[in-house]
């Protein structure tokens, strides 16, 4: 289990994602951070974490091709180092 | 706000790079100042926005409360609030509360004149739960420096509000500096001040806007101080935010952290205390004025004014393009360049390759006129600096109102140099990250490939 896409996410409550043409800006209120998200793809996985039992499976469900999943499974960890999104525990 | 950021994840290379998305303009801003009010009970020879008096026409309650509800519809995560002094506002503290619970944000920059010990311990309390932040303004290491040019008491009043946010326990302060010739030299001991403070240092560049204008030449740093300044800020990079205000330093060779790119009307803009938007906080002068939040709603202005839209187009680096530094400093400040009466399209007045002071020899000065002015008529308390040099005749009739058309064109061409960084404060980590421990070079590379 040591691929972030092998785990579940969610989203970090004080967390808001905009829409922008690249993709969107994520922003923590509360330690008011802010990321840029550079994938309109990226912003629709984000969104989907949660309804999902793993990353990899929001992955798929966004269509993202296999060959990208390594990059993204970077993405989800670069958005947890900054506490946008977080460990959800499973049922 | 000292607003973290880092870039995105490495990803597949998209069609344009982001930093060519913020060229072309956001859905929103990603930095917006808000001064809330003219009025001061300093007068700082340099304000940017020639404050003191209160401009009748300021926004009411009401009005404002409708921007913050704009702000929220719009996701501008967060504000940079100011002024003049916008604490002595009577709704400051409940516009706060309204912005908090309306999922926006604040960063309020104070001379400390209202921050109690017990304002200070409801900011560090529960209730604002991180979403706001605070900047101190102080412009020395001494009274002496301080006072000099923020006026007497000042240095007292600040220090005594980042002792009483430290004592209640707020996390993280900022003590606020625009570096002067007078302070440059006390780089050192405005860090150890920050630190008794628990507060984060800030250094900001001394702009020649508004009464800065007038005091610009007296004030701003020599050019072996600008070298001295790099120097230190590349040793110190990592634990002092600067809102990207140097990259004109970056020439000097290896870049300081920081987006080299002008945010103005594109990622940043300033909305004053009458509700008139301009191109950034540096730039208030109807040449930058870009509609009336009142007249129009923000979100209108922000995305439509042709004033906006046309410092989004592609710009012409002008006479700085054939130097070989372009790419570092990106011609510096286009508001550095306007207030001195240099042109938008040439090097900036502070350009380290000695371009600027060139211009400003050769050019003769002709310095624009300014189009407001809200400064006090002079009083005992104000700084000794001013009195020295006090601008001859100033016009003390706002010029531009709600009422007032809108926008006026700039009449010299926009250009695609900017001091102000619309990511302004990176938090030192992603900073390093992101471009102190990276080349240019590099740095741009990853930017066309999508890598953080």
């Amino acid at each position: 289990m040591s691929s972030p896409l092998d785990r579940a996410w969610t989203l970090t409550p004080s967390v808001a994602i905009r829409p922008e043409t690249f993709g969107g800006l994520a922003y923590n209120f509360s330690n008011r951070k802010m990321v840029f998200l550079k994938r309109p793809k990226l912003v629709e996985v984000v969104r989907l974490l949660d309804r999902h039992p793993d990353a990899r499976s929001a992955l798929r469900a966004a269509g993202v091709p296999t060959c990208d999943h390594v990059a993204y499974g970077r993405a989800v960890e670069q958005l947890a180092s900054s506490d946008m999104i977080r460990l959800r525990r499973q049922v | 706000m000292s607003v973290d950021h880092t870039a995105a994840p490495a990803l597949p290379a998209a069609p344009l790079s982001l930093v060519e998305h913020f060229e072309r303009g956001l859905g929103a801003p990603v930095c917006l100042t808000w001064e809330l009010t003219y009025a001061c009970n300093l007068s700082c020879a340099h304000c940017l926005s020639s404050s003191g008096r209160r401009d009748p026409r300021e926004l009411s309650t009401r009005q404002c409360e409708d921007l913050i509800d704009e702000f929220q519809r719009m996701q501008v995560f967060y504000v940079n609030i100011g002024g003049g002094e916008p604490t002595v506002r009577r709704d400051f503290w409940h516009l706060l509360r309204y912005a908090v619970s309306h999922q926006v944000g604040v960063k309020f920059s104070t001379n400390g004149v209202r921050l109690t010990p017990e304002r200070a311990r409801e900011l560090a309390g529960d209730s604002y739960d991180g979403y706001v932040d605070v900047q101190v303004s102080l412009d020395g290491a001494t009274e002496e420096v301080n006072d000099y040019v923020r006026g007497p008491g000042s240095y007292r009043t600040a220090t005594t509000a980042l002792a009483n946010l430290r004592d209640a326990g707020f996390s993280d302060a900022k003590l606020s500096v625009v570096c002067t010739r007078h302070n440059i030299e006390q780089l050192d001991e405005l860090k150890a001040l920050a630190d008794r403070f628990n507060a984060t240092l800030r250094l900001t560049r001394l702009r020649p806007s508004g009464r800065g204008a007038d005091v610009w030449d007296d004030l701003h740093p020599l050019p072996d101080q600008q070298r001295g300044l790099y120097d230190w800020l590349m040793r110190h990079g990592d634990e002092v935010l600067t809102g990207d205000s140097f990259f004109h330093l970056s020439a000097y060779g290896e870049s300081l952290p920081g987006l080299n790119l002008c945010g103005a009307g594109r990622v940043v803009c300033l909305i004053d205390p009458v509700g008139d938007v301009y191109a950034c906080p540096f730039a208030i002068h109807d040449e930058f004025l870009a509609g009336n939040v009142v007249e129009r709603g923000f979100e209108a202005v922000w995305r439509r004014s042709p004033l906006f839209e046309r410092l989004r187009a592609p710009q012409s680096a002008g006479a700085c393009a054939t130097c070989s530094f372009f790419d570092s400093c990106r011609g510096g400040c286009m508001a550095a360049k306007f207030f001195t009466g240099l042109p938008l399209d040439g090097p900036d007045p502070e350009c380290v390759q000695g371009h600027g002071r060139q211009s400003l020899i050769e050019g003769g000065r002709d310095r624009p006129a300014p189009s407001q002015d809200h400064s006090r008529p002079a009083k005992r308390a104000e700084p000794i600096l001013l009195t020295l040099s006090r601008r001859s005749s100033p016009r003390s009739t706002p010029a531009a109102g709600p009422q007032q058309e809108l926008p006026t064109q700039p009449s010299a061409p926009p250009v695609s140099a900017c001091n102000q960084n619309p990511l302004a404060d990176h938090h030192p980590a992603y900073v390093d990250r992101l471009d102190s421990a990276w080349s240019t070079s590099e740095r741009k590379k990853a930017a066309e490939n999508g890598h953080p």
